[in-house]
C-alpha cells in the first residue's frame, strides 16, 4: 500500500522502530501488553495448549473404542473424557482460535490501523478467556463431568458429576467471545485507513465482521441457557426438568440457538483465511469477491434461523421440521457460492505449490463433503435414521474441525514468516500437511460408514460387528496426531533455527505483506493510505519458495 | 420382459449399494424409500466433492506457477458463473428437502388401525407393555405386515428409541407421550439402540425388536396372556412398578383411576361434572380457553395429566392438581388406555358440556 502520503509525524522520525517482539523485554511487558499483535502470541500459546489438550482426549477415547468391551478404562471416564474432548476442542480451541490469533493480529494491519479500537478490552478478553481455561481445567482435574458439551436436561441438572465449573467456564468464555467481537465491529467500523472503503476489506475481514455480529448477537443466549441450567441444578427452580413441572425441550431450542450459530462462529474465520490463502497462492485477483463477501452474511442470518434442525427426532411438529429443513438447505447455497469463487479462481491462476495451499487443497475435499453431508442430514426423513450416530459425529468434525483446523494450520505456515521474522522449512511442512489431511480423512470416514450402520454417539462399548470400522478410524487418528507433532516440531525449530524472513516471502498482493517481518509495534510508520483492492498484484516477486 | 429386467437391475441397484454404504437390512415398509433418497444424497455429495478435489488438482497440475514474478490472469466469469453456482446446488437442495419432508410426514402419520404398545425408557432398560396383555423387558415383538404404534415415555431423562433396520428413531422425553410407527417387513430379529445419551449405562441401553409372521404373533400373543411367559419373564427381572396381578392394562387403569381420585372430578358415564367426563373423550374435538380447538390424543392426555393448566377446556377451572411425580410411567399409560377404552363410536364426539359448578374466576 501507498506508505507515501503521510498524514501524522512519523513516531520515530531518527529512524526504524523496533519491531513488536523486541521492543519491549520482560514478565510483564507481555501479560500486561496492549498490542494487539502480542496478545495474539498470547491466544496462540494457549489456543496450541487447548488443542494439543483435546487432541489427547481424542486418542484416549480413539483407543478405548479399539474394543467393543471394556478396554483401557471405565464407562464413566468414558463419558467424562468425550464431554472434556468437546468441552474443550469447541469453547477453548475452534471458537477463540482464529479470531484470537490471527482476526488479532492481522485485523488491524489489514485495515492500516495501529491496534484495535479499544486495546485494553482486547486484554481483558484474553484473560477471561484463559481464566475460562483455568476454571475448565480445575473442573477437569477435580472430577469433570459426564453430560457431553451439549449439557442436555435433566441429566445435566441431575448428573451428580461436577458440572459446574465446566459450565462456568463455558459462560465466562462466553463474555471473552462478546468482548472481542463488539472490539473487532468497532475497529473495522472506525479504524479503517483512508481508501480503504468497504468493497477493499480483504475477505478475511469481511469473515471475522460476520463472525463478530454472530458472536455478539448469540453469545449472551447461551451465557443465560447455561446459568439457568447451574441455577436448575444447585436450586431446583424447574424451568428444564420435566420432574419439576419444567421443559427439557426447551433447553434444546436454547441451547441450539446458540451453538447452532456457534458453528459459524468457527468456520467463518476458517472461510476468511481460505480467501486469503487462494488469492496469496493463485497469484491472481479472487473471482466474485462480492459474492464472498455478501455470502458471509447469508450465512451469519440464516444461520440464526436453522437451529431446529437438530431437533427432528425430538418431537417437533412436521410444520417446525419443514421450516428448519428448508432453510436449513439456503445455507448450502451460500456455502456452494464461496466454493465455486474459491476454486474457479484457481483458473488461469499461476498456483504456488507450498503448505498453506496443500492445507486449502484439503480444506475443499473436507468443506464441500463435510457441507454437503450436512445437507444431506438437513433432509429431514435421512436425518430420522442418521440422528446421533457416527453420521453426525464425521459430518460435523469433517466441516467444523476439519475446516477450522486445516485453515488455523494453513494460516499458522502462511502467517508465519509476518508473525515471528523467521521462514519454516517447507519440506517437513508439506509432509506434516498431507499427513494431517489423509489422517483426518481416514480418521472420519470411516465413521460415516459406522453412522450409516446405526452406531450411536457416545457408545462406551458397541455390538462387535462396528469393530474393524472403529479400528480403522483408531489408526488413522493416531497418523492424524503424528502428523500434528511434525508440524509442531517443525515450526518450533523454525522458530529456534529459522532464518530471517524477508517482508513478502510469498509474493503475495495482500496489504500484511507490504510491512517489515515481524512488524513494528505501531505497525505503520504513519496511517498509511490504501490506493488499491485488496488482491490486486504490482508484480511482487515471490522470494522463499521451495519449489 | 423388459419390466423383469428393470426390476432386478433395481433390486440389484438397490441390495449393492445397501451394501457399499454399509446399511443395515431394510426392515421396515419406509426404510426402502428412506434409502433411495439417501443413494441418491449420498452418491451426489460424493461425486460434487471428489470432483471438486480432481478440479482443483487438475487446474494446479495446468496452471502451476511457472517463475518467481509470473502471476495468473485476470478472468471475470460473469454473471453466468454465479448463477449457476447458486441455481445448481440449490436445485439438488430443494429436491432433496421436498423428498424428505413428504417422507418425514408419512413417518409422523400412523395409520388409525395401528397396534398400539406403550415403551417405557429408563436408566438404562426398555419396558414394553402391550393394552390387552403382558409386559415385557429388553424384547419387544411385533407381526410383519401390521402398523405398530408405540406411545413412549421416560421415567428419568431423555432417552431416544432407535431402530437402524426400520430407520426410526424418535426421542423418549420425560412428562410426555412421543410416538412411533412402523410395519415391519421381514421376519427377524433387529437392533434396538438407545441413541440418546443417557448416563453411564447409555451404550449398555440397547434391546431387540422380534419381527414375527402375523399368525405366529397372534400365538404368541395369545400365549403372553395366559401369562405363561409373562410370569417367566417377570421372575428374571424384577419391575418394582408395573402391577403383576393384572395384565390388562384397561382394567389396570380403571383401578389406579379409582386410586388416584380421578372419579371424583371425572365421570365415566358422560354426565357433567367439575372435570370433562372421560366417556368419549378419546378423539373427542375439544374447544379450549384459548379459543384453539383440540384433537384428544394420548400427547393431550398424559400433558393434561401432568400439566393440567397447559390447554384448559373451555368453560372448566385451573382447578386440577398436577400428577407428576405421582404417577409412574406405565401407571399413566394404563389410565390412558382406560380413558380410550371408554370411547363409543355410536357416541357423537360433541365438546365438553360446561361443568356442574361455577368455575372460579381468576
Amino acid at each position: 500500500m501507498s506508505l507515501a502520503a503521510v498524514e501524522e509525524e512519523p513516531r520515530h522520525p531518527e529512524g526504524a522502530e523496533p519491531d513488536y517482539i523486541r521492543g519491549k523485554s520482560g514478565v510483564m511487558s507481555w501479560v500486561l501488553t496492549l498490542d494487539h499483535k502480542r496478545i495474539a502470541l498470547l491466544y496462540l500459546g494457549t489456543v496450541t495448549l487447548t488443542f494439543f489438550l483435546g487432541g489427547v482426549f481424542a486418542l484416549a477415547l480413539r483407543t478405548e473404542l479399539l474394543v467393543p468391551e471394556n478396554g483401557v478404562m471405565d464407562a464413566m471416564t468414558y463419558n467424562r473424557m468425550f464431554t472434556l474432548h468437546g468441552v474443550t476442542m469447541v469453547f477453548f480451541f475452534m471458537i477463540p482460535a482464529i479470531p484470537g490469533v490471527f482476526g488479532n493480529f492481522f485485523l488491524p494491519i489489514m485495515i492500516g490501523a495501529h491496534d484495535v479500537a479499544f486495546p485494553r478490552l482486547n486484554l481483558a478478553s484474553y484473560y477471561l478467556y484463559l481464566a475460562a481455561v483455568c476454571l475448565g481445567l480445575w473442573g477437569m482435574i477435580h472430577g469433570g463431568t459426564d453430560t457431553g458439551w451439549t449439557f442436555y436436561t435433566p441429566y445435566s441438572t441431575t448428573t451428580t458429576t461436577t458440572v459446574l465449573p465446566i459450565l462456568a467456564a463455558a459462560f465466562v468464555n462466553g463474555f471473552s467471545s462478546i468482548l472481542t467481537g463488539v472490539n473487532f465491529i468497532v475497529t473495522i467500523h472506525t479504524l479503517r485507513a483512508d481508501g480503504m472503503h468497504w468493497m477493499r476489506l480483504p475477505l478475511f475481514i469481511w469473515a471475522l465482521y460476520g463472525t463478530s455480529v454472530i458472536q455478539v448477537l448469540a453469545t449472551p443466549v447461551i451465557g443465560i441457557t447455561l446459568a439457568l441450567c447451574a441455577v436448575e441444578h444447585f436450586l431446583g427452580t424447574g424451568i428444564f426438568d420435566p420432574a419439576r413441572g419444567g421443559d427439557p425441550i426447551l433447553f434444546q431450542h436454547l441451547f441450539w440457538f446458540y451453538s447452532h450459530p456457534a458453528v459459524y462462529i468457527m468456520v467463518l474465520p476458517a472461510f476468511g483465511v481460505a480467501s486469503e490463502l487462494v488469492g496469496a497462492f493463485t497469484r491472481k485477483p479472487l473471482v466474485g469477491y462480492r459474492m464472498i463477501a455478501l455470502s458471509t452474511f447469508g450465512i451469519a442470518f440464516v444461520g440464526f434461523l436453522a437451529w431446529g434442525h437438530h431437533l427432528f427426532t425430538s418431537g417437533q411438529s412436521a410444520v417446525d421440521a419443514g421450516v428448519f429443513g428448508f432453510l436449513s438447505m439456503l445455507i448450502g447455497v451460500f456455502t456452494a457460492i464461496k466454493m465455486f469463487n474459491w476454486v474457479g479462481s484457481m483458473y488461469k491462476a499461476s498456483i504456488v505449490m507450498a503448505a498453506p495451499f496443500i492445507y486449502t487443497l484439503g480444506f475443499f475435499f473436507l468443506t464441500v463433503f463435510g457441507g454437503m453431508t450436512g445437507v444431506a442430514l438437513a433432509t429431514i426423513s435421512l436425518d430420522v435414521h442418521w440422528q446421533d450416530t457416527y453420521f453426525v459425529v464425521a459430518h460435523f468434525h469433517f466441516i467444523m474441525a476439519g475446516a477450522v483446523v486445516m485453515m488455523f494450520l494453513g494460516a499458522l505456515h502462511y502467517w508465519f514468516p509476518k508473525m515471528f521474522g523467521k521462514l519454516y522449512t517447507e519440506g517437513p511442512a508439506m509432509v506434516g500437511a498431507v499427513l494431517v489431511i489423509l489422517g483426518f480423512i481416514g480418521t472420519f470416514t470411516p465413521q460415516f460408514f459406522l453412522g450409516n450402520e446405526g452406531m450411536p454417539r457416545r457408545y462406551y462399548s458397541y455390538p462387535a460387528h462396528f469393530q474393524w470400522l472403529h479400528v480403522t478410524s483408531t489408526i488413522f487418528a493416531y497418523i492424524l496426531f503424528l502428523g500434528l507433532l511434525l508440524v509442531l516440531i517443525n515450526l518450533i525449530v523454525a522458530l529456534a533455527n529459522g532464518k530471517q524472513a524477508p517482508n513478502n516471502p510469498w509474493g503475495a498482493p495482500q496489504y500484511e505483506w507490504d510491512i517489515p517481518s515481524p512488524p513494528t509495534e505501531h505497525n505503520f510508520p504513519a496511517t498509511p493510505v490504501i490506493n488499491r483492492d485488496p488482491y490486486e498484484y504490482r508484480g511482487q516477486e515471490i522470494i522463499e519458495n521451495a519449489n | 420382459m423388459k419390466v423383469g429386467v428393470m426390476i432386478l437391475a433395481a433390486a440389484f441397484y438397490n441390495e449393492w449399494m445397501r451394501k457399499l454404504l454399509n446399511l443395515p437390512p431394510q426392515a421396515s415398509s419406509i426404510a426402502e424409500g428412506v434409502d433411495n433418497l439417501l443413494f441418491f444424497v449420498i452418491a451426489v455429495t460424493t461425486l460434487v466433492s471428489i470432483g471438486f478435489a480432481l478440479v482443483a488438482l487438475v487446474l494446479w497440475a495446468v496452471y502451476r506457477n511457472k517463475g518467481k514474478g509470473t502471476v495468473g490472469q485476470v478472468v471475470h466469469p460473469g454473471i453466468m458463473f454465479e448463477v449457476v453456482a447458486i441455481s445448481g446446488p440449490l436445485f439438488f437442495f430443494l429436491l432433496w428437502f421436498f423428498i424428505g419432508f413428504r417422507q418425514y410426514v408419512e413417518m409422523e402419520s400412523p395409520p388409525d388401525d395401528a397396534m398400539e404398545v406403550y415403551v417405557m425408557g429408563k436408566k438404562w432398560m426398555w419396558k414394553f407393555a402391550y393394552p390387552d396383555g403382558p409386559n415385557a423387558v429388553g424384547t419387544l415383538h411385533v407381526p410383519v405386515g401390521r402398523p405398530v404404534k408405540l406411545l413412549m415415555t421416560s421415567r428419568d431423562v431423555i432417552h431416544s428409541f432407535f431402530i437402524p433396520a426400520f430407520r426410526m428413531k424418535k426421542d423418549i422425553v420425560p412428562g410426555r407421550y412421543s410416538e412411533l410407527w412402523f410395519t415391519a417387513t421381514e421376519p427377524g430379529s433387529y437392533e434396538v439402540f438407545c441413541a440418546e445419551y443417557c448416563g453411564t449405562g447409555h451404550s449398555m441401553m440397547r434391546g431387540e425388536v422380534v419381527a414375527m409372521k402375523a399368525d405366529e404373533f397372534d400365538q404368541w400373543l395369545a400365549q403372553q396372556r395366559n401369562g405363561f411367559a409373562s410370569r417367566q419373564q417377570d421372575s428374571a427381572v424384577s419391575t418394582e412398578e408395573a402391577p403383576r396381578t393384572e395384565a390388562n392394562m384397561v382394567l389396570q387403569g380403571q383401578r389406579l383411576a379409582g386410586e388416584k381420585g380421578c372419579f371424583k372430578c371425572h365421570s365415566v358415564d358422560g354426565q357433567p361434572h367439575i372435570g370433562p367426563t372421560w366417556l368419549g373423550l378419546y378423539h373427542r374435538h375439544e374447544h379450549l380457553s384459548t379459543g384453539e380447538t383440540i384433537n384428544v390424543d394420548e400427547p393431550y392426555i398424559t400433558e393434561s395429566m401432568m400439566d393440567p393448566t397447559a390447554k384448559l377446556v373451555a368453560g372448566y377451572g385451573p382447578v386440577m392438581p398436577t400428577y407428576m411425580g405421582k404417577l409412574t410411567a406405565p401407571e399413566t399409560a394404563a389410565i390412558v388406555e382406560f380413558i380410550k377404552s371408554l370411547r363409543n363410536p355410536e357416541l357423537q364426539a360433541q365438546p365438553s358440556e360446561p361443568p356442574t359448578y361455577e368455575p372460579s374466576r381468576r
